[in-house]
């Protein structure tokens, strides 16, 4: 009986250990994931070429947006760099846009799965992914030389150290616009909101859709807000700093308020589509590449996704800043292309640098090129655009040859966005609530942002 | 060696040494610790701090006012209220109709009852996107087919007057099957001597459904209410994959307000709304069903 008892016991314990053994790595995987490139990478880099057999293929992960153009960009990419380096395969995950995309890097990251490179948006939502403590310092990286000043600034963390490298080119936010419809109704491109109403009105006038709305991806709601911060720092220079040290706000500054009213206008004119709010962000491009909408505000990456789906459409399409008040200052926001990073706890930390040099090399655009032809001018001086851009490319290029008709988005120029952004523009946009309640909500959903980062002055 | 038999047990003692019952416990035990009460602990803890996932600071109770500052909150709970009553009414209603036709001597009876169960099987994510297709405004079968009719179907989805009551629709086709089948169950356990004596009596079937079946079916009627209520008001993947809460924050229950903050990054904030959620519907559910069961012992 007594030994019984024991063996049980015994018995007892060793399934206890076993299921405690079994929970244990969930529990250490963070300290591995860190340690291992300092600890594990060094020996295994010099074991590889003292082997008498060929290196053994290594493969990373890049996990990027789902977006058709960023994946038809990475595929040429990949296709480009696998060619160059036979010793390295690299296997695309993709994820999807918007705070859906968001949620999954920011977890992977936090668990320790994050790939080994992944692209990501540079400014403010980079900074909130905590890049010192996830992602390997690139700032020696001999490719850093060739990426412009102007773009460095945006992948730098607090402690000064950069940590991305540029993947596209850069955009401009504001308005694409079917040029059939404009010549056939004699427009001209407005400078100012007051012209652009008008060629709304007459659009409307002429039976046609004068602006395309895709609420079904809520992302693309927000433009009319974020495209117009150039027209915001014309009236208000400092808006970016005081915003961030929590002096100025949306509700309370009349030309920030003025962009959530000019989306409010577009609604009340009844100048949307009428899928508006189930369309996606594909129907836009459809409909403004074959005229059955006149504007689609967007950001210019947009013209890659008609080059690969509507070629003979490209033609049609033409492009113009989003118009503010004053014709005489009329300006370009400009969007910083996203980046690559690496994943601090990755295990081939030397294949992955030679990946993403590669990627902001002049091969890389060269990739990104073939795929989807130009779409705006790229950050990294090595690269060129081809001879024949698109028209609505060439409308955006002059815009960055002009002093002072360019600023960069706020989203470049302070820590902040506001996560609800896009669902507040979807209510103004869909006329479920007013321009100057959205304002003040969207003040309150950037107070929770700037708390949740720890800025002083919140 | 020591005789152990010479002292005398304590129950602590006697608890350990009795092999029995508490070796056998420990295994659930630990699984019980680790995946239910370790993160309940934790998500106590967290709902205190502002978390980043890679670092917490200690901030005390201000989640929980920011949270109750939420905008959406207020909407986000009419919005689970709307939903939860509706749904579980409407599944009452239903479940009973289908209830008593299906034990009904019918042709086809059999085949009739899995058709109704059919959907309950089915995955909620797909049938909100199944049916995210058939609303929709333009392409969609539904108003498409209601076009033949010359009718112009409203844009159930997207249309923030409509948006919720089709999902709560959606939910309701899904789910009544399971309110069928405990109807089923119910009305099968009424004793058939009820209604032969009835017969005799010279009552109609309508009289018959009033008189007997209605009551003696109460104790399905209330498990049925339970559970639609508490599905209704934890309800998140039927309308996530549907709306998003959308559009905008018009049919924002309160599990995707917290899942918008989660989104966001705010994993303190949402973790605090996640405690909120658990008390609020043991407010609402722990007395209905004790008093739901008091009514049940007093048939």
């Amino acid at each position: 009986m007594k030994k019984n008892q024991m063996l049980f016991k015994v018995i007892s314990i060793l399934c206890l250990l076993s299921l405690l053994a079994a929970c244990g790595p969930a529990a250490t995987e963070a300290p591995v994931a860190t340690d291992a490139p300092a600890a594990t990478e060094a020996p295994a880099a010099t074991d590889a070429p003292a082997a008498t057999e060929p290196a053994e293929v290594v493969t990373l992960t890049y996990f990027i947006d789902d977006n058709p153009t960023n994946v038809a960009s990475a595929e040429n990419q990949v296709a480009a760099f696998e060619a160059a380096n036979p010793g390295i395969k690299v296997e695309i995950e993709t994820h999807p846009g918007g705070g859906e995309g968001d949620n999954l890097v920011k977890t992977r990251l936090a668990t320790g799965e994050m790939s080994d490179v992944f692209r990501y948006n540079a400014g403010s939502l980079f900074q909130a992914l905590n890049p010192q403590e996830n992602m390997l310092d690139l700032t020696d990286e001999a490719f850093q030389a060739d990426i412009l000043d102007s773009f460095k600034p945006v992948v730098t963390a607090p402690d000064g150290r950069v940590y991305g490298a540029p993947e596209e080119a850069a955009m401009g936010g504001g308005v694409l616009y079917n040029k059939k419809i404009y010549a056939e109704l004699g427009l001209s491109v407005p400078k100012s909101w007051a012209e652009f109403m008008a060629n709304n009105e007459k659009i409307k006038q002429a039976g046609k859709v004068a602006v395309i709305q895709t609420f079904g991806d809520t992302w693309t709601s927000q433009l009319f807000v974020l495209a117009d911060y150039y027209n915001v720092q014309v009236a208000v220079p400092d808006f970016a700093e005081k915003y961030t040290a929590n002096q100025a706000k949306y509700a309370t500054t009349p030309a920030a308020l003025r962009s959530f009213e000019r989306q409010e206008e577009i609604f009340k004119g009844g100048y949307l589509n009428e899928d508006f709010a189930s369309a996606t962000f594909t129907d836009g491009l459809r409909m403004v590449a074959l005229g059955e909408g006149a504007h689609y505000p967007m950001l210019t990456f947009a013209i890659g996704g008609i080059a690969q789906d509507y070629p003979d459409n490209l033609a049609d399409v033409g492009f113009f800043a989003m118009p503010g008040d004053d014709p005489a200052k009329n300006g370009l926001t400009v969007w910083m292309p996203a980046a690559v990073y690496i994943y601090k706890g990755t295990t081939h930390p030397e294949e992955a640098k030679r990946f993403v040099a590669f990627l902001a090399s002049a091969e890389g655009c060269d990739a990104r090129s073939a795929a989807n032809g130009a779409t705006g001018p790229y950050v990294i001086k090595t690269c060129t655009l081809p001879a024949d851009v698109p028209p609505a490319v060439a409308d955006l290029l002059p815009y960055f040859q002009a002093d002072g008709a360019t600023a960069p988005a706020l989203e470049f120029l302070s820590p902040i966005k506001g996560p609800n952004l896009e669902h507040l523009t979807v209510e103004v946009g869909s006329g479920i609530r007013t321009a100057a309640d959205a304002a003040a909500l969207y003040d309150e959903d950037v107070k929770k942002q700037a708390e949740q980062l720890g800025l002083p002055g919140w | 060696m020591k005789r152990i038999q010479a002292t005398p047990k304590t129950p602590f003692k006697q608890w350990m040494t009795s092999s029995y019952p508490v070796w056998f416990y420990i295994p659930a035990g630990v699984i019980f610790f680790v995946f239910f009460l370790f993160p309940t602990v934790a998500s106590l803890f967290f709902s205190l701090t502002r978390w980043t996932l890679f670092d917490a600071t200690f901030i005390g109770l201000d989640n929980y006012s920011l949270f109750f500052k939420e905008p959406f909150l207020f909407q986000g709970l009419r919005n689970s209220l709307i939903y939860g009553v509706l749904t579980s009414g409407l599944k009452v209603v239903l479940g009973m109709l289908f209830g008593v036709f299906l034990t009904s001597q019918i042709v086809a009876r059999d085949y009739l009852r899995s058709v109704v169960f059919f959907p309950v099987l089915v995955s909620t994510v797909g049938v909100g996107i199944t049916f995210t297709a058939l609303m929709h405004p333009t392409q969609g079968f539904i108003n498409e087919s209601l076009e033949l009719f010359g009718i112009k179907g409203p844009a159930w989805l997207t249309n923030p007057r409509f948006a919720l009551l089709s999902v709560a629709l959606v939910d309701v086709w899904k789910g009544v099957g399971l309110a069928t089948v405990i109807y089923i169950a119910g009305i099968n356990a009424i004793p058939i001597e009820y209604y032969e004596a009835s017969e005799i009596d010279g009552a109609n079937s309508l009289q018959q459904f009033w008189n007997i079946t209605l009551p003696l079916a109460r104790p399905a009627t209330f498990t049925v209410i339970i559970l639609s209520l508490i599905g209704g008001l934890r309800s998140f993947d039927l309308i996530w994959a549907m709306t998003r809460g959308g559009p905008g924050f018009t049919t924002d229950v309160i599990a995707s307000v917290i899942y918008k903050q989660y989104q966001a990054g705010f994993y303190g904030l949402s973790t605090a709304g996640n405690v909120v959620l658990i008390i609020l519907v043991a407010v609402i559910i722990v007395p209905l069903s004790a008093f739901l069961n008091k009514r049940e012992v007093e048939l």
